[in-house]
């Protein structure tokens, strides 16, 4: 990669007005495609996947220096979706942004598809790390970030967790490596959604004051609103970032974002919706 | 034959059985209890039931701190996530300990389906096995679930009790006797012995009925159902009578009961044998039945297996 080539694909110009509502509509297709992957694929996790679609969007479209020509150019930068069970987030935006066909999103969970029921880095060009098991994401964001110093690279690693997965031991472990090896090219992504599988954060395991323990671990901590697209934008551009330090976006967002009968709804963790529940969601979202 | 039922809900109403029986009885879990049915017993004891959120070396080091407390602790998660992200602290505060936890692993296997390799567990005989002192069950339906449920909290000691997600036939009435470390004999032949564990007891008992169709053989079929302590007479005996061995599991036949097997024959009775189940690979997204016939695992495999034997 030639340095002039680097410089065309250098990202994060100011958020225009423009630039907003392109990315509300990339956000929007997302969010359909997921609605109808998982409809077709009869089970999967909708909730942590609309959650996350503004944030995906963002870095798709806006942040992340990445050619879905060339998917293992060296000098990309890198996303963990260290939440793999939310890959339909992942897999729409990969489709959207050309890494395959779109026609592909319809054999998710299917016998023979590239597209696992969690992601797979050796079956879908443009999935950096294979995961599932949560709490192991970030420890690998950590060692891509600790590549990226090595070879002087300006690439960017950005990993987006749960807050139910942040219970896991790993990731305070990775938080505080990361810290220590004073990685300012790593950006850490809470999609603080409130909620995991048995109920809500507060009533399964407390993870609050969660903008404290990060703080507290040697983190820059920025707290935003993860459906709000300047929001996101102006914390994930790169001048948001502490010299020598990682950076963590607590991302408050509502599970289900998007279609109004699973926002907030514990159940659509990990159902998908039904035919009639599908036409419903996506008569909300808008053709 | 009654209606199909997932081993893992007969587990979660074991637990409640067992929990009005025992007062010192304790589940843990994490963040699964809809899936593993732990959620039975929360809904009746939510004292005595620890959520420990998406935290499972937690777990396992909270349930020997419950066990070396007189607690009979029961900590279940998925499989791959109580045997595999935990298998350290299984190894040293259960294991090397030799505290009184019971572990259910729950989502064993391929018939998990759809969540991909990720989630089905094909490791966790061969992980649990490994550990000395580690009993190791895998109930073949509902009925034997119910029994191994309170046998394990009898026993002293670790015990791991493995759980599937697909409801399946119940194999067994109310007659059926289970004892840790007996093989049962389900049926009596002279040609090969099929032993099976799991799902792939009623995978056995089919393959017997294929085979005797086909080549008018008859196939002994034992129902493996406690993989640690083996119970080496058993397959001993049934090797010198038939003459050939099938081992059937869903799980990798690296370290699980097809290993096991060929342990007590290699040293034993060396014969003829041949092990179904996940041919050293992971598994990936797919329906049960698609997943059991792309890897071989259905009972046509199993008579094809047999007849292939010298
Ligand atoms: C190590 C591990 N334990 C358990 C699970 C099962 N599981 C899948 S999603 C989930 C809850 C995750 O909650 P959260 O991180 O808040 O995800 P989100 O709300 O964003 O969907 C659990 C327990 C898993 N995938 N990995
Ligand atoms: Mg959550």
């Amino acid at each position: 990669m030639s340095k002039q080539e680097v410089e065309s694909k250098s990202s994060a110009p100011a958020p225009q007005g423009d630039t907003v509502s392109l990315l509300q509509e990339r956000a929007r297709q997302i969010r359909r495609d997921i609605i109808m992957m998982l409809a077709e694929a009869g089970s999967g996790h909708p909730g942590g996947s609309l959650s996350a679609a503004d944030i995906v969007a963002c870095l798709y479209f806006h942040i992340m220096r990445h050619d879905p020509a060339r998917p293992d150019w060296p000098e990309r930068d890198r996303f963990v979706l260290s939440k793999g069970h939310a890959c339909p987030v992942l897999y729409a935006a990969l489709a959207e942004a050309g890494y395959f066909p779109k026609e592909q999103l319809m054999s998710l969970r299917k016998l023979g598809s590239p597209l696992q029921g969690h992601p797979d880095m050796c079956k879908v060009p443009g999935v950096e790390m294979t995961t599932g098991s949560l709490g192991q994401g970030l420890a690998t964001g950590v060692g891509m970030a600790l590549a990226a110093k090595l070879d002087k690279s300006p690439r960017r690693i950005f990993v987006m967790i749960g807050d139910g997965e942040s219970q896991e031991g790993q990731i305070w472990e990775a938080s505080m490596a990361a810290a220590h090896y004073k990685l300012d090219n790593l950006t850490a992504i809470l999609d603080f959604n409130g909620l995991q599988i048995d109920g809500p954060n507060a009533e399964v395991m407390a993870v609050q004051p969660v903008a404290d323990k990060w703080k507290a671990f040697g983190w820059n901590v920025v707290e935003i609103d993860g459906h709000d697209i300047p929001q996101i934008l102006h914390a994930l551009s790169p001048d948001r970032k502490a010299a020598g330090k990682p950076t963590m976006i607590i991302a408050h967002t509502v599970k289900g974002k998007g279609v109004s009968f699973m926002e907030g709804v514990v159940d659509f963790h990990g159902k998908a919706p039904n035919k009639e529940q599908a036409e419903k969601a996506l008569a909300e979202l808008g053709t | 034959m009654s209606d199909n039922i997932a081993t893992r809900k007969a587990y979660g109403e074991a637990l409640v059985e067992l929990g009005r029986a025992n007062p010192d009885v304790v589940v843990l879990e994490a963040d699964l209890s809809k899936s593993t049915m732990s959620a039975l017993f929360a809904k009746e004891f939510p004292d005595r039931f620890f959520n420990f959120g998406v935290a499972e070396a937690d777990m396992i080091g909270a349930a020997a701190g419950f066990a070396v407390s007189g607690k009979i602790p029961f900590a279940s998660s998925f499989a791959v996530f109580c045997t595999g992200r935990a298998w350290e602290q299984v190894r040293l505060v259960v294991g090397y300990a030799q505290t009184n936890v019971k572990i259910g692993g729950s989502h064993a296997g391929i018939t998990v389906g759809e969540d991909g390799a990720s989630h089905q567990m094909n490791e966790d005989l061969a992980l649990m096995r490994a550990i000395p002192g580690m009993t190791i069950l895998v109930p073949a339906d509902a009925v034997e679930m119910k029994l191994a449920v309170p046998a394990a909290a009898a026993l002293k000691g670790p015990v791991y009790i493995r759980l599937g997600r697909m409801p399946v036939p119940v194999l067994f009435d109310g007659d059926y006797r289970f004892e840790i470390g007996r093989a049962a004999k389900l049926r009596e032949g002279k040609d090969v012995a099929l032993i099976g564990c799991g799902i792939m007891v009623d995978a056995c008992l089919q393959a017997a009925d294929i085979l005797k169709e086909k080549a008018d053989w008859s196939a002994t079929v034992i129902n493996m159902s406690t993989i640690k302590p083996l119970d080496r007479a058993a397959v001993v005996d049934a090797a010198r009578t038939c003459g050939r061995v099938v081992t059937a599991e869903e799980h990798s036949i690296i370290g699980g009961l097809g290993s096991a097997v060929a342990e007590v024959l290699g040293e034993e009775c060396p014969t003829s044998m041949a092990r179904i189940g996940l041919k050293d690979c992971f598994g990936e997204s797919g329906k049960p039945a698609e997943l059991l016939e792309k890897y071989e695992m259905n009972p046509q495999d199993i008579a094809e297996a047999a007849l292939g034997l010298s």
